[in-house]
């Protein structure tokens, strides 16, 4: 890692220890869990090139699988958050096999599309999924026997969780399989040229997000001892994808900031509406038009042009 | 399994199909010329449906009138968004367009959603169409016959004038070869505004057709587009025809596949989509180019 990488790290993880101080730990909660969904977005949109507009599935499909595994086998979360993770990608596979078969705006649609037959598959299977009532009363278990029911002590427990998910973003996209994956954005006629099977890069990158999406999505769902219909709805999938592009496509920090910012604006609005997509729709109009490279690209501009000029500014 | 019982659900489908139909073929137009997804379409249905239900409520004026005026007004309202904002994208990746028409919709549903609650709202069906007509088997509700009859000529029509008239060979010239129909005099501009609004004028015509039958509420676009979504990847964007084409074979699907179990009727659109991009990605009707 760059010394300033680590150092950005770093600063993430203090600020990530001190949020529940900051703020009420619910929100501290929702805040990493969707931090780290944004980032998995981002690993598709900002480096892969691919927008997917239906990662409420693997978000609400990892959320599900996590809660009735903590719920039914009363397994400590950490497990529960592994097996939200490996449905999660066992779900990406096919979905990504079908959708990368399209590019584009074909891509986004399809994805769309099927997260949506997953809502509608969901809602149906009552039996297991409880249809529109959910899976209720997860029990937080950090060990057998041992309950993290406080919301504060389950945020600290998984915290780790999430930061392992965030470096293994990092850690995906500054490997020599993140930069196929960028030239591939890029140019995927000439990856394909260079000798690179692309479909199989996109596949793979696709199943990888998938993945930390079903991470957070489980995190959040046992976090919140609740799995609802509402984690695969599709402005799920939209709001995320708001997030990253706030926060600036191919940055991964920049994601992780735009889901706090936008996390915090719905936290100050849900006082007095319950329809704040007036706002966030108006927002998200707003960036596409006037600011297109997002708050991540834009600050760091602007501290490298502080740093750079002599005296400061 | 008896005939009567059979007939009724494709009957259903159709009616289905219709409003498939309708929303994918303003989508595919939109698409044509714009190289814009308009995520947005299902909220314009619902301000199409809504529009209707104003004009009943606040100006006493009906069904019939309200069929031709509730789909100018939403259009105008489409050719400011456009002029307004999707303008400003073209040059750029049709993702740009995309989100933008997502925000919009969004905040077109919780805007609605605060002015007039979750609460669907009835409208009443036109006195002329509130009978029953007897299909010799069985008796079917004349106002969904009115509404396949009448769909399908609108895309008959729609079909018609942009395929075989001096109109739609402007609209295809401009968008085939922008650059080259600019050359010869034309402004490519203005009918871009024009194409964007008729699209939407569609789905507000579609929205109209579906107040009778369903509640008129903010979230009655919301899942619908969806459905259209995946009609258009089965359909594939580039054709008129084929987008009508695969708005009613869905519709039809759905309802047969509900026959064998009424909790699929939703999922086998998405089945289908499943089955297309593996044996035909660019859809049944699309050309290779446009995958």
């Amino acid at each position: 890692m760059k010394r300033s990488h680590l150092i950005l790290l770093a600063v993430g993880i203090v600020l990530a220890l001190a949020l529940p101080r900051i703020l009420y730990s619910a929100l501290a909660l929702r805040i990493i869990s969707w931090a780290l969904f944004a980032v998995s977005v981002d690993l598709l949109l900002g480096y892969g090139g691919m927008l997917s507009f239906g990662h409420a599935a693997f978000w609400g499909g990892g959320g599900y699988a996590a809660a009735l595994l903590a719920k039914t086998f009363q397994l400590p979360f950490p497990i529960a958050v592994l097996g939200g993770t490996i449905v999660a990608m066992a779900l990406a596979a096919p979905i990504g096999y079908l959708a990368i078969r399209r590019r584009g705006i074909y891509f986004a649609m399809v994805t769309l599309a099927f997260a949506q037959m997953l809502f509608y598959l969901v809602n149906e299977w009552r039996d297991v999924t409880g249809g529109e009532n959910g899976v209720q009363a997860v029990p937080k278990l950090l060990l057998p026997g041992l309950s993290v029911s406080r919301t504060a002590d389950f945020y600290y427990a998984a915290l780790p969780l999430v930061v392992v998910g965030f470096l293994l973003a990092y850690r995906i996209v500054h490997s020599p399989f993140g930069h196929v994956l960028v030239s591939i954005r890029e140019n995927e006629s000439r990856a394909q040229a260079l000798g690179y099977a692309t479909w199989r890069y996109k596949l793979v990158a696709f199943v990888l997000s998938g993945g930390l999406a079903g991470l957070a999505g489980s995190v959040f769902a046992i976090g919140n001892s609740f799995a609802s219909l509402d984690l695969l709805h599709w402005t799920t999938s939209g709001s995320v994808v708001l997030m990253t592009v706030l926060g600036g496509m191919g940055t991964l920090w920049g994601s992780a900031v735009g889901a706090a910012i936008v996390l915090l604006l719905e936290d100050q609005l849900s006082s007095f509406t319950d329809a704040s997509g007036v706002v966030t729709g108006a927002i998200l109009v707003a960036i596409v038009i006037f600011f297109r490279r997002g708050l991540w690209p834009t600050l760091s501009d602007l501290v490298r042009r502080t740093a750079s000029s002599p005296g400061g500014a | 399994m008896d005939l009567g019982y059979l007939s009724v659900l494709l009957f259903n489908g159709l009616v289905n199909g219709a409003f498939y139909a309708l929303l994918s073929l303003g989508l595919a137009i939109i698409f044509g010329v714009m190289r814009v997804v308009n995520f947005a379409h299902g909220a314009f249905y619902m301000l199409g449906a809504f529009a209707a239900y104003l004009l009943l409520q606040q100006a006493g004026i009906p069904f019939w009138p309200a069929l031709l005026i509730a789909p100018l007004a939403v259009g105008l309202g489409g050719a400011v968004c456009e002029r307004l904002l999707l303008r400003r994208l073209y040059t750029l990746d049709p993702l740009y367009s995309f989100l933008l028409t997502f925000g919009l919709t969004i905040f077109i549903q919780d805007a609605m959603r605060l002015r007039f609650g979750i609460q669907g709202q009835p409208y009443p069906l036109p006195g002329e169409l509130a009978s029953s007509v007897s299909l010799g088997l069985v008796s079917y509700p004349a106002y969904r016959l009115f509404v396949i009859a009448f769909s399908l000529a609108v895309c008959v029509a729609v079909w018609y004038v942009i395929e075989r008239t001096r109109l739609g060979m402007v609209v295809r010239a401009a968008t085939e070869r922008t650059e080259l129909t600019r050359a010869l005099g034309i402004d490519v501009d203005r009918w871009i505004t024009g194409v964007f609004a008729f699209g939407i004028a569609l789905a507000a015509l579609a929205g109209v057709l579906a107040a009778p039958m369903r509640n008129v509420s903010p979230l009655m676009g919301s899942e619908l587009i969806i459905l259209t979504f995946a009609v258009v990847v089965i359909g594939g964007l580039g054709s008129i025809a084929g987008a009508v084409a695969a708005g009613f074979l869905a519709g039809l699907l759905a309802s047969v596949g509900a026959i064998f179990d009424p909790a699929i009727e939703n999922v086998i659109v998405f089945a289908l989509m499943a089955v297309i991009l593996l044996v035909r990605p660019a859809g049944l009707f699309g050309s290779q180019e446009a995958a």
